[in-house]
């Protein structure tokens, strides 16, 4: 329920503030936003498959996140920042999809 | 990542406080880690405030940030952000549409001038085809035309006129400038036959009756001299045993009409 609530509230927030990203922030927010919504798809698995736990989560969300966006800061230093982010991108998908399929499974049994 | 703090639930702030140090380190996602919780799973059902704290706090985080992203995307704002490559393809995209969109300028404007001029070329074009038409009309007699001519009468009272003679008439009118003609009630066209016996001539199956009556359009003192020049018309009818009567007038209608048949095999080129 708190994910859910936070969740809106944090949309509600971002279309009434509606702020502009800072220059520096804007190559990372998007692939931030990915990661993070990778974690919130391995949490909702795992509430499914009741493993749980809110410490995992949490360091999985912020380790996500931080990640995904110093491999993108990596790659920019790095003059291949559009691939990486490409590939950090697919990465997560691959995985979003996965824990989809798997809440699928709990959800549907099929 | 110790799951050692699972179990016991009263030190919150241990709780948070590592798992933000340890993170950019060993990043596990939440499926990975789960072989590692089985021990600590039934007792972690109950609620921890902070970790329901932090929970809320991220996905508000998460809400917010995929709600500002979404934003910056639809406006164009996201080009301040994009990296120097992504820049350069945006550029060569553009280039290459602008070039596409000149190109497709000048080829509409091209075809705007042509255009113009030719709206400007085709009153004097419908006027000099309209002037062709009325010249072709009259010449294949499908309107009814006036102007000085002369009329020729030629009695046959000994019925020995032939349509040799008859269009022999006809070629030395034609020879003199005759622009259109009709003989008795029957317009000549550039396929007019004469047929028949002498007294029962036909000129394009319609019969005619002497005395033979020429309504001819052209020059009148021209055609009136081919007339009577020795060899010409007046004498052959004259040794037929016939007489011509030829009056110049300023003013001769011709005004029976031909059927216009539509050629069956010819087609118009256009070629030129």
């Amino acid at each position: 329920m708190i994910p859910i609530i936070g969740l809106a509230v944090g949309v509600v927030l971002g279309l009434l503030l509606a702020p502009s990203v800072p220059l520096g922030l804007q190559p990372y927010l998007p692939i931030a936003v990915v990661a993070a919504l990778d974690a919130v798809f391995g949490g909702i698995r795992a509430r499914f498959d009741g493993i749980f736990d809110a410490k995992v989560f949490v360091v999985s969300f912020v380790s996500n996140v931080v990640v995904a966006a110093l491999i993108v800061f990596l790659g920019d230093q790095l003059g291949v920042g559009a691939q990486l982010s490409t590939a950090v991108v697919v990465v997560l998908g691959i995985r979003i999809f996965g824990n989809a399929a798997a809440i699928r499974r709990h959800l549907f049994r099929a | 990542m110790s799951t050692g703090q699972g179990p016991t639930p009263q030190p919150p702030p241990e709780d948070g406080a590592p798992a933000e140090d340890g993170v950019p380190v060993e990043a596990a996602p939440p499926e990975d880690a789960a072989p590692a919780l089985d021990a600590s799973v039934p007792r972690r059902r109950g609620r921890d405030p902070l970790a329901a704290v932090l929970i809320g706090v991220l996905t508000m985080l998460l809400g917010f940030a995929f709600a500002v992203q979404v934003r910056s995307t639809d406006t164009e704002e996201s080009l301040a952000g994009a990296r120097e490559e992504d820049l350069i393809r945006i550029l060569d995209d553009l280039t290459a549409q602008q070039e596409r969109l000149s190109q497709e300028i000048f080829d509409q404007r091209t075809a705007l001038d042509q255009l113009g001029s030719s709206g400007s070329d085709s009153a004097a074009a419908l006027q000099e085809a309209r002037e062709r038409t009325e010249a072709l009309e009259i010449l294949n007699g499908t309107v009814a035309a006036q102007g000085p001519g002369i009329t020729i009468t030629i009695r046959d009272p000994e019925q020995g006129i032939t349509s040799s003679v008859l269009l022999n008439a006809i070629q030395e009118l034609r020879g003199a400038g005759a622009e259109t003609m009709q003989v008795d009630e029957v317009r000549i066209g550039v396929t007019s036959a004469v047929t028949g016996r002498p007294g029962d001539l036909q000129v394009d199956g319609e019969d005619l009756k002497a005395p033979y009556v020429f309504q001819v359009i052209g020059s009148p003192q021209d055609m009136a001299t081919a007339m009577s020049i020795p060899g010409g018309v007046v004498s052959s009818v004259g040794r037929k045993g016939g007489t011509v009567d030829i009056v110049q007038s300023e003013q001769v209608v011709v005004d029976a009409l031909r059927p216009l048949d539509a050629p069956q095999y010819a087609e118009p080129d256009d070629g030129d």
